[in-house]
C-alpha cells in the first residue's frame, strides 16, 4: 500500500511575520522557512504505517518553488522513500494545490494520502477535504488516532465537543491533528540518505492544472495591537481593578 | 440575491455558532436561509425559523444526516445550492463547518474563504492568517462564495423575533461510506468555552491534571466560568483536547480571560488575544502573555490562584 503525503513549505512557526510596509503582502524574504508542523506528523505517521508492515512506499510531494525541494529533503530524513515537486512560482490556493494532488493520485495510485490539517501561514483548513472531493473518496480530518486495517481506517477525529471515532474505506483522505505522534528527529545518516533518494520534478502543465488563484489579496494589514496593561501588586489589587475599573466580575 | 447558512445544531437545538454565522451573512445582505440537516431534528429547525432575520429554513430530515458526516453534508449543501441560485454559502467555523465546507467548494469548483472576521463588500471579506498575526482583506471572484464565519467576529444574532416559513427539503443520497463508531464528549456543566463570558485557562505551569482541577475549577465556579488550556497543558493530559485555546485550538473572545501558568507563545494568542479583559498570572515577569495583558500578577500560581478564589 502506497502512501501519499503533501508537504508545504512555510515560514517557521517559531517566526513572527511582518507586512511589507506597502501592505501588499507579507515579508517572507530572508525569513526561516519550514516544513508546516501538520505535515511533518502526516509524514511521520506514514513512516510508522510503513515501519508497522502496513504501508510499503512514503511517497512525499510539495507544491510550490524550487525551495521545496529542501522540505522534500526532510521529509525524507524522517522516512519518506522519494519525493515529487510540482515546480511552481505561481501563488497556489488551496484549490489548486487540492487539482495538483488529485493529478498525482490518479497517477501515483496511492491507497491513503495523509495531510495537515491546515498551514500555518494561510491558516486555511481546506485542502485535504478538497482533494477528498475532488477525488469522491472519504475523509478523517483532524486525526488524532490512526489505524488502518485490511481496506479499513478506523481514525479518532478532534473536534469541538471531545472525540469522535469514524470508520472508513479504503482509499481516504486523513488529515492529521497535533496530537497525532511527536515527529522523530531526522538523524545525521538519515539526512545524508535522504540526499539520494530520488526527486522528481514536474510542473502544473503537466497536469493541465490551471492553478490561477480565485481570491485576489487586496491589502495585508497588522492587527491592532492591544494597549499595554499594568502589572497589578497583589491579589487584592486584581480584584479591586477587575470589580471597579475593568467592571467585568 | 439569497445566502444559505448551514445550520449546527443537536437536532433539538441550534448551536450559538449558526446566530454568529447568521450576523456574518446580514452583513453581506440578501434574504437568509438556513439549511438544517439532521436526523428528527424539527426542533432545531423551529429554532431556525425563529432567529431574526431568517426568510427560509430548509429542512432535510433523515437517518443519515444523525452524524453530520462531511461526506453526506456536502452532497446535500450542494444539492441545495443547485436548487436556489445562492449568491454564498455560509456556515461557521467550527470544526463541524470547517470539515464539509471545502468539500462543497471543491465540488462546486469555487475557492473557500475560511474563517472570515469581517465583511468588507459582498465578494470582499477580511481574514486573519499566521496565527491572527496579520489581516488579509482578500476578495473573491467567484460566482458563489463558500464561506466559514470566526464565531467570535461576530455578535449573535437574536435567537427570538423571526417567524421563517419552514420548508422540507429532500435528503441527497447517502454516501454510505463513513460510519460514526465512537463519540467522547466531554460533558461539563460549565459554559461552552466558545460562548462563555469568563474563561479561566491553565497552562504548563499547574504541572499536573490534579493541581489543574484542584486549582482551577474552584475559581471556575466561583466566576461561572468556562475552563480552557493552553496546548501544553492539553498535551501533557491534564485536560481533554477540547479545552485547547489557540491557533489550532479553539478561538474565544470572552469578557475576561485569566490565564494561569501560560507562557503566551504566538499559537496560544491567536486563540484570545481578542478577549476584552485580560488576566495573566505568572511566575516570570518577562512571560510574553504579559505583553497582551490587561492586568498581569507576577507570582506563583499555587500561592495567589486559591488567594484569587477567596477573594472573589
Ligand atoms: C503548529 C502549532 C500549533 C500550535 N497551536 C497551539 C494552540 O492552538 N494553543 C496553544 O496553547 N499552543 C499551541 N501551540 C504550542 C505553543 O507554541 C506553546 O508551546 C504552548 O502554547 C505553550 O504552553 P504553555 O504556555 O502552557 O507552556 P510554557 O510555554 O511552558 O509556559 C508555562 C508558563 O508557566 C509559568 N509557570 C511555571 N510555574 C509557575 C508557577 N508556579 N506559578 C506561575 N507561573 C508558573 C512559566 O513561567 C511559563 O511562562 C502550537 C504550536 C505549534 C507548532
Ligand atoms: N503547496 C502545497 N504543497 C504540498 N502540500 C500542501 C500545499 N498546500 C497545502 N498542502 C497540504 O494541505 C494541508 C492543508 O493546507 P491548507 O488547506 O492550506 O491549510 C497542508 O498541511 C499540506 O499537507
Amino acid at each position: 500500500m502506497k502512501i501519499l503525503v503533501p508537504v508545504k513549505r512555510v515560514v517557521d512557526y517559531n517566526v513572527k511575520v511582518r507586512v511589507k510596509s506597502d501592505g501588499t503582502g507579507v515579508d517572507i524574504a530572508n525569513v526561516k522557512m519550514s516544513m508546516n508542523p501538520f505535515d511533518e506528523i502526516a509524514v511521520e505517521e506514514a513512516v510508522r504505517l510503513k515501519e508497522a508492515g502496513v504501508a510499503t512506499e512514503v511517497v512525499a510531494v510539495s507544491a510550490g518553488v524550487a525551495g521545496c525541494q529542501e522540505t522534500l529533503r526532510t521529509a525524507m530524513a524522517i522516512g519518506a522513500d522519494r519525493g515529487i515537486l510540482v515546480e511552481t512560482d505561481a501563488e497556489l490556493q488551496p484549490l489548486a494545490v487540492a487539482k495538483l494532488l488529485k493529478a498525482l493520485v490518479d497517477k501515483e495510485q496511492p491507497r491513503v494520502v495523509i495531510l495537515g490539517k491546515q498551514a500555518i501561514d494561510d491558516d486555511a483548513n481546506q485542502t485535504g477535504q478538497m482533494l477528498a472531493a475532488l477525488l469522491d473518496w472519504p475523509q478523517a480530518t483532524f486525526a488524532s488516532k490512526v489505524v488502518i486495517a485490511g481496506d479499513r481506517a478506523t481514525v479518532t477525529r478532534e473536534v469541538d465537543g471531545g472525540l469522535e471515532t469514524l470508520e472508513i474505506p479504503l482509499p481516504a483522505v486523513i488529515t492529521t491533528d497535533l496530537r497525532l505522534n511527536e515527529p522523530r528527529y531526522a538523524t545525521l545518516p538519515n539526512i545524508m540518505k535522504a540526499k539520494k533518494k530520488p526527486l522528481d520534478t514536474v510542473k502544473p502543465a503537466d497536469f493541465g492544472v490551471d492553478v490561477a488563484p480565485r481570491l485576489k489579496t487586496l491589502k495585508v494589514a497588522e492587527p491592532a495591537k492591544r494597549q499595554a496593561g499594568v502589572k497589578v501588586a497583589d491579589v487584592a489589587d486584581l480584584v479591586a481593578k477587575l470589580k471597579n475599573e475593568a467592571k467585568v466580575i | 440575491m439569497a445566502i444559505l447558512v448551514i445550520a449546527e445544531h443537536d437536532n433539538a437545538s441550534l448551536k450559538p455558532a449558526t446566530l454568529n454565522a447568521i450576523t456574518a451573512a446580514a452583513k453581506i445582505g440578501g434574504d437568509i436561509h438556513v439549511l438544517v440537516a439532521g436526523s428528527n431534528c424539527a426542533g432545531a429547525a423551529e429554532a431556525a425559523a425563529q432567529v431574526a432575520g431568517v426568510v427560509k429554513v430548509k429542512v432535510a430530515d433523515a437517518a443519515h444526516y444523525a452524524d453530520q458526516t462531511a461526506e453526506n453534508i456536502a452532497a446535500l449543501v450542494i444539492e441545495t445550492a443547485k436548487s436556489a441560485a445562492y449568491s454564498h454559502l455560509i456556515a461557521p467555523a467550527t470544526t463541524g463547518g470547517k470539515n464539509f465546507m471545502p468539500r462543497v467548494a471543491a465540488l462546486l469548483d469555487v475557492a473557500q474563504v475560511s474563517d472570515i472576521v469581517g465583511v468588507e463588500a459582498a465578494d470582499t471579506f477580511v481574514r486573519p492568517i499566521y496565527a491572527g498575526n496579520v489581516l488579509a482583506t482578500v476578495q473573491s471572484s467567484d460566482s458563489v462564495k463558500v464561506i466559514t464565519v470566526r464565531t467570535t467576529a461576530f455578535e449573535a444574532a437574536a435567537a427570538a423575533g423571526g417567524s421563517a416559513a419552514v420548508e422540507n427539503v429532500a435528503a441527497a443520497a447517502d454516501a454510505g461510506n463513513c460510519k460514526l463508531v465512537g463519540r467522547e464528549l466531554t460533558k461539563s456543566a460549565r459554559p461552552e468555552l466558545t460562548a462563555a463570558k469568563i474563561i479561566v485557562s491553565g497552562g504548563r505551569g499547574v504541572g499536573n491534571g490534579e493541581n489543574y482541577h484542584a486549582l482551577l475549577e474552584p475559581l471556575a465556579d466561583k466566576l461561572g466560568a468556562a475552563l480552557g488550556a493552553s496546548r501544553a497543558a492539553v498535551d501533557a493530559g491534564f485536560v481533554p483536547n477540547d479545552y485547547q485555546v489557540g491557533q489550532t485550538g479553539k478561538i474565544v473572545a470572552p469578557q475576561l480571560y485569566i490565564a494561569v501558568g501560560i507562557s503566551g507563545a504566538i499559537q496560544h494568542l491567536a486563540g484570545m488575544k481578542d478577549s476584552k479583559v485580560i488576566v495573566a498570572i505568572n511566575k516570570d515577569p518577562e512571560a510574553p502573555i504579559f505583553q497582551v495583558a490587561d492586568y498581569g500578577l507576577v507570582g506563583d500560581l499555587f500561592e495567589v490562584v486559591p488567594q484569587l478564589t477567596a477573594a472573589v
